[in-house]
């Protein structure tokens, strides 16, 4: 047991005093991923949103009477059109000095009255602009609302109320469980490829693991002793990307949703999520430590290990599909995979906590299996002396 | 006299590799780098294993450590057996060869630490000999000097300080003098003759005549994987010095060096 503790002292000792390592491992992912997705956010608002304060200036010819009023709530400019032809105002459209043109012919209201013949309104607008593009979507709103209130036979949401009744929550849930189930497999599995490859084959490579193998310390310690202190390193470097992500996510999507946040989440929720990222940092550095442990030196390793990046990124797309419906039992028993069920289930909250602790359980026996199987490989020569 | 270290009928055959074969320039799958050797040591003397590159010494002294397992044969080593018990023989041996490195990212001081924690010693009994040998070879001014920055043979100091921080009583010294300076070598021998007078059994391995004449006790000839001659160093030299004695005996069972 001491020489469990004594390993994994070393190798924390290794990788938290290198301060260059922490900083490529540890800090520049969660800086990094903050910065691109709030980056990107601010980008797209941008690109999609309006300004709040601009007044859209609109050129409106023979208002009827009967829209004067609709057309005073909307917030916009009607501009003196008794000097601007329709052609000029064209024109000032396609050059985005005008938002938007709206021409009722002169007969409308008669038109209206009599019930002779459908009248034709024209509105113009330039879909490059923003401005343009959200008042005529006002305007053509305002203008079918009125033509409803002529037929008169009955109404559909005109109270000015609240009608999207989707909370917060549901929001964040629908986009947390899409996103993150997949990025959070991917920041844990880039997390132990950092380290693991460095720690088994750098070791063997440089042959620093043979002067460990002349000690009468028992193989299994020192398997042990590696996969827990790897594990630590990686589960740092997975919780700094998902801090980063957690935190700039609503501002990835901030533009588009309103109230999305991360704090619709119960403590429960997440040290949930903490055991299933605990679980899943240990299944994965098993697993390429004894990829590592096969290959001869880290060069090697991460050669090995990228086809596996590709398998894992697969089962982490897969949250996308999951359509939100219960899981038989028997899928939490599928190791990886059991993962993206649970980190949907927590996100979406729709878990049945009897099926995260089967997949808890069956990632800690497969993890236990993987860790007997290096130890078989850290006692076999043919392994640890391969060159 | 108590025998230490008993070695019956070892052998070890490799695959070679493409590449390995291509070096040895050998069309061969197979080399037999130990054919069969049994030999014993004494406690409280130094056995020297004598023979040219190539001749399986370190591949021997390997097996003895059980960092790699015979294909035949077995050694009991302080009565354990190097196939069934290799834990227990490992915690009763220091072994030190070139293949064995430190990790460059630590100091002298960690390192020592660390082993002394993997063989259980005990704290106080740590640090005072920790001193003593830093001081021994004046690695004390290093003691906190990335091992990366420290000159090859104060590395080989280091490596050898470290394989004997349990004080073990037999010590397995494959080519301990190999790639040190004059001085340091003789730091290394006088420290081997040290640890024989206070009751140690040393085995080790070399290919200098001048090493084994001046420090072994017994010497066991191995010539191409096998074990041609194992006695008395004087009884072996016969009056002869030993580099005319081994290049006579190198004849009789080679049949002439340029054959
Ligand atoms: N891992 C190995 N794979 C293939 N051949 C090896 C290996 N180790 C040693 N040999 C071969 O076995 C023979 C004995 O090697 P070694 O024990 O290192 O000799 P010595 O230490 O006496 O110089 C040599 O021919 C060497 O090339
Ligand atoms: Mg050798």
């Amino acid at each position: 047991m001491n020489k469990i503790l004594a390993i994994v002292k070393k190798e924390l000792f290794r990788f938290l005093t290198d301060k260059k390592l922490m900083l490529t491992t540890v800090l520049l992912p969660g800086l990094m991923i903050y910065g691109i997705y709030s980056f990107m956010g601010d980008g797209m608002a941008n690109m999609l949103g309006t300004d709040e304060d601009y007044k859209p200036i609109v050129a409106v010819y023979n208002l009827p009477e009967d829209l004067n009023t609709r057309f005073k709530l909307l917030y916009m400019e009607q501009t003196d059109v008794s000097n601007l032809s329709l052609d000029k105002a064209k024109e000032e459209i396609a050059a985005q000095t005008l938002d938007l043109v709206v021409y009722f012919p002169e007969d409308f209201s008669k038109k209206i009255e009599e019930k002779s013949g459908l009248p034709e309104i024209e509105i113009y607008y330039n879909s490059v602009n923003n401005e343009s593009a959200k008042i005529y979507q006002f305007v053509a709103n305002t203008l079918t609302t009125y033509e409803d209130s002529l037929a008169n036979a009955f109404t559909m949401n005109s109270k000015g109320e609240t009608y999207d009744l989707a909370s917060d929550e549901d929001m964040s849930a629908m986009i947390y469980s899409m996103m993150l189930p997949m990025l959070l497999l991917m920041f844990v599995y880039s997390g132990c490829i950092s380290v693991a490859p460095e720690s088994i084959a750098g070791e063997k490579e440089r042959g620093t693991i043979a002067t460990l193998l002349v000690t009468p310390m028992k193989r299994s310690d020192l398997a042990l002793g590696k996969v827990i202190s790897l594990s630590v390193v990686a589960l740092m470097s997975g919780v700094s990307s998902f801090l980063g992500t957690m935190l700039s996510l609503p501002k990835l999507m901030g533009s588009e949703i309103e109230g999305m946040s991360a704090a619709v989440y119960s403590m429960m929720d997440y040290f949930l999520l903490f055991l299933i990222v605990i679980s899943a940092v240990l299944l994965l550095t098993a697993v390429i430590s004894i990829i590592s442990a096969w290959t001869s030196s880290v060069k090697e390793a991460s050669t090995a290990v990228s086809p596996l990046m590709i398998v894992v990124m697969l089962i982490g797309v897969s949250s996308m599909m999951l359509t939100g419906e219960r899981m038989s039992t028997l899928f939490y028993l599928i190791p990886v995979y059991n993962l993206v069920l649970c980190m949907n289930g927590i996100f979406s909250f729709s878990y049945e906590l009897s099926q995260i602790f089967v997949a808890l359980g069956m990632n800690l026996v497969v993890t236990a299996i993987l860790v007997v199987i290096l130890t078989k490989m850290f006692n076999s020569e043919k392994i640890m002396f391969s060159k | 006299m108590k025998t230490i270290l008993h070695v019956e009928g070892l052998k070890k055959t490799f695959k070679l590799s493409k590449k390995q074969q291509k070096i040895e320039k050998t069309k061969q799958k197979l080399k037999v780098a130990v054919n069969g050797i049994s030999f014993d040591a004494y406690e409280g003397e130094i056995f020297g294993l004598l023979g040219p590159n190539g001749a399986g010494k370190t591949t021997t002294l390997r097996m003895l450590s059980t960092l790699i397992k015979p294909d035949e044969g077995d050694a009991l080593v302080d009565g354990f057996s190097i196939v069934k018990q290799p834990e227990e023989v490992r915690a009763r041996i220091g072994f030190l060869t070139s293949e064995l490195k430190l990790e460059d990212y630590f100091t002298p001081n960690y390192l020592y630490d660390f082993f002394s924690d993997l063989h259980n010693v005990p704290k106080d009994v740590r640090d005072e000999r920790k001193k003593e040998l830093f001081e021994r070879f004046e690695i004390d001014k290093f003691a906190e000097v990335k091992v990366a920055n420290l000159s090859t043979g104060m590395k080989q100091k280091v490596s050898l300080v470290i394989s004997i921080v349990h004080d073990p009583d037999i010590i397995i010294f494959d080519e301990p003098t190999n790639g040190l300076d004059i001085l340091t070598a003789k730091v290394v021998t006088d420290f081997l003759i040290e640890l024989k007078n206070s009751g140690k059994s040393i085995i080790v391995s070399t290919h200098i005549f001048s090493l084994v004449e001046k420090i072994c006790d017994r010497v066991g000839i191995i010539i191409d994987g096998k074990l041609v001659v194992c006695e008395k160093l004087d009884t072996f030299l016969n009056g002869m010095n030993l580099e005319d004695r081994f290049f006579q005996l190198y004849e009789e069972t080679v049949g002439g060096l340029h054959e």
